[in-house]
């Protein structure tokens, strides 16, 4: 039982920091299709800092570092998706979709270099990272929780803060909804635009790195982040582009997540010998059950996707 | 010499020039960051690396026809990816992302591995069983959109992992298709496999070269017609251009939706089944979605949203994907292909703007030449500049 909400926690953690940064990109107007990418890079960064520093590093500075670098990795990913979208007015669909693509195979062919002059002279796409992997566990009585998870709590207090409560988050909304009327109220949309791309990349990073670490202590880039990236995407429409409604959102999706990971320690769910691929499908299917439910008055932002144009009403 | 140049500008004007001169850009500066990326890997071995990348079967010394074993290995890989890169066009053109293609190819896979080892189905009808299964996926898609308002994007990405799951856990729980200790499905029935038409003897005996190939080209051919040349194309890029003109104009959008996402996903489950009918591939219960359909998405953009365009992007992507996999592992891993490939579509996201760009310049010196004669150009000139100035 603890294994479950152990795991429900670790899943939660990383789906709602993900989808929150995923809502800050579409509330400023960019649909950030490419939040699979920016995990896996940001997933990438932090993996390469813990089993590359030095094991003598204190655990608090490992820590600190690991999430620095994997957030400006994420955000400096999340570049491509800016300049393409707002500067280039590119299509947002395919930027993202290149960017998912792009970088499992970039992560790859960037782990198989190192560890093909590293560890033996042969390639992998595995880095391990057992030692740092445990500076970031946090033992609560029986539970064993990470900082990811405290990291989730106040992310989550913090985005409904600043978008409901600031001068900034109203000012990033309505750029989101109405772009042309903000810039009427001297609003620099393209500035607001950047800054929720990056915010998306920025969260989209630390939850990569939230993901690979929580329950692995090793990580093979070639499979990605196993699209959580999207699944990050799902919740946040799921939880109407609002910060608390995405943080249950994710409660929920990684319950059934967590079930499929531990329901052979039930004996009542074991003893009903389902398939352990059900148990895989269940999420994704009570997922587009929740979207065909909540989907039919949908409260996207309006001017999503839509390049800013500046002559347009 | 003014014949020369008028030829060359009205050569220009045509779109699917334009479409033409972006995609060979994009993919030139795709190869260029290729080689940027091998030379920071290992910079002795970069030159090489870059040849045997960029040349992909062209590399193969022809020693014992090796080569035109590659070649043939390039041309079945390419065949379920042109009819992928189809399917996600057409739905493109419609204005539906169709990133559930992989989901649908999946179940076609399905589809068609159950009919040839289960039924001992020919090979003709297990290709029209993996259409029909890909077609009912994408209608679920197409349904979700219609009536429930579901993003195609989500939906597609959930039931890609769902069709995942479902096809690994009934090929794994069944005999007659699994075998439990390769980890892989059984060799494929004679019956089951695409017919070669004696085309394998023009390429050293090269036993996966089958009729594929040819499908792929008549499928990409076909729906070059369909869209340019009949009605359901015509409503289909109506739909796409101006949803709410379309459907004004007593289309039935609704409808419409369904029956195109059932097109694209009948095409990427014929995908499944021009890849494992002809053996090259077993299917051993991958724990990720397979690349193919996002692959298609590439394949398509590449190609300028064309079929025909689609043919040739498909060859050169599966080339250069050869090519990657001929790389020396010594120095680089053949992902270094994908990460072409991904810069590539990266680039294919700028070609509106880059077409936008090269019609403004076409403009102006249209306007300039003809300003020579006409007193009304100064006019527009500044009402250019008044654009430009808002840029």
């Amino acid at each position: 039982m603890s294994l479950l909400i152990q795991y429900t926690l670790i899943f939660a953690s990383v789906l709602s920091i993900v989808a929150i940064g995923g809502m800050f990109s579409e509330r400023s107007g960019v649909i950030n299709l490419g939040l699979e990418g920016c995990m896996v890079m940001g997933a990438l960064a932090g993996a390469l800092v813990m089993s590359y520093l030095p094991e003598s590093t204190p655990g608090f500075l490992l820590v600190i570092l690991t999430i620095l670098v994997s957030v400006l990795s994420g955000m400096l990913y999340s570049l491509l998706l800016a300049v393409a979208a707002i500067k280039f007015k590119a299509d947002q669909t395919i930027t993202g979709t290149a960017m998912n693509i792009l970088a499992p195979a970039l992560a790859t062919a960037i782990v198989k270099a190192i560890t093909l002059n590293t560890r033996e002279h042969k390639a992998t796409p595995y880095l391990y990272y057992v030692n740092a992997h445990n500076h970031f566990i946090i033992n609560i009585g029986t539970f064993e929780l990470n900082w990811f998870i405290i990291l989730m709590v106040v992310i989550v207090a913090l985005a409904f803060v600043t978008l409901y409560k600031t001068r900034f988050g109203l000012r990033l909304m309505s750029c989101g909804e109405h772009p042309q009327a903000s810039a009427s109220n001297g609003i620099n949309v393209i500035k607001m635009r950047y800054i929720g791309v990056l915010i998306s990349g920025a969260l989209a990073g630390l939850g990569g790195i939230a993901f690979i670490n929580s329950a692995n202590s090793s990580w093979p880039f070639d499979s990605g982040v196993v699209g959580f990236g999207f699944l990050a995407l799902a919740v946040m429409i799921f939880g109407k582009w609002k910060p608390i409604n995405i943080f249950f959102g994710a409660i929920l999706f990684s319950f059934f997540r967590a079930l499929g990971a531990t329901y052979s320690g039930f004996e009542f769910l074991k003893n009903l010998e389902i398939n352990a691929d059900i148990y895989k499908i269940l999420p994704y299917i009570v997922c587009l059950v929740i979207l065909a439910i909540s989907s039919r008055n949908s409260k996207a932002p309006k001017a999503e996707g839509i390049p800013y144009d500046k002559g347009m009403r | 010499m003014k014949t020369k140049k008028s030829f060359f500008r009205s050569l220009l004007e045509k779109d699917g020039f334009k479409s033409l001169i972006t995609s060979v850009a994009c993919a030139v500066i795709g190869l260029l960051v290729g080689f940027i990326v091998l030379f920071i890997v290992s910079p002795s071995a970069s030159l090489q690396g870059f040849k045997t990348l960029s040349l992909g079967f062209l590399a193969v010394p022809t020693k014992y026809g090796l080569r035109k074993e590659f070649l043939a290995n390039t041309l079945t890989r390419a065949a379920p990816l042109i009819v992928s890169g189809v399917a996600i066009l057409i739905a493109y053109k419609a204005g539906l992302f169709n990133i559930g293609a992989s989901g649908q190819f999946t179940v076609g896979v399905f589809a068609a591995l159950y009919m040839a080892f289960v039924w001992n189905a020919p090979w003709y009808l297990c290709m029209i069983g993996a259409m029909v299964f890909g077609a009912l996926y994408g209608a679920i898609v197409g349904a979700l959109k219609a009536f429930l308002n579901v993003n195609e994007v989500i939906s597609g990405i959930m039931l890609n992992w769902i069709g995942l799951y479902l096809t690994s856990m009934l090929i794994k729980k069944n005999s007659k298709m699994w075998d439990s200790i390769k980890y892989e499905t059984l060799p494929l029935p004679e019956k089951a496999t695409l017919p070669t038409l004696g085309i394998d003897k023009l390429f050293n005996n090269y036993k996966y070269i089958t009729i594929a190939i040819f499908i792929a080209i008549i499928v990409a051919v076909l729906f070059y017609v369909i869209l340019e040349k009949t009605i359901l194309g015509y409503k289909l890029k109506a739909t796409g251009y101006n949803k709410y003109a379309a459907k004004y104009a007593g289309m039935k959008e609704k409808r419409n939706i369904i029956i195109i996402l059932a097109l694209s996903g009948s095409l990427a489950g014929l995908s499944g089944a021009l890849l494992y009918l002809t053996g090259i591939e077993r299917w051993y219960c991958p724990t990720n979605v397979p690349s193919m359909g996002f692959d298609g998405i590439s394949a398509a953009f590449l190609g300028g949203l064309s079929p025909i365009g689609t043919i040739f992007s498909s060859l050169f992507i599966t080339h250069i994907t050869v090519g990657g996999s001929r790389l020396d592992t010594a120095f680089y891993s053949p992902e270094i292909a994908k990460v072409v490939t991904g810069v590539i579509i990266y680039l294919c996201a700028f070609v509106w703007f880059v077409k936008n760009k090269l019609n403004e310049n076409l403009n102006r010196a249209k306007k300039k030449l003809e300003g020579l004669t006409l007193e009304s150009i100064p006019k527009e000139d500044s009402q250019h500049s008044e654009e430009e100035v808002a840029e």
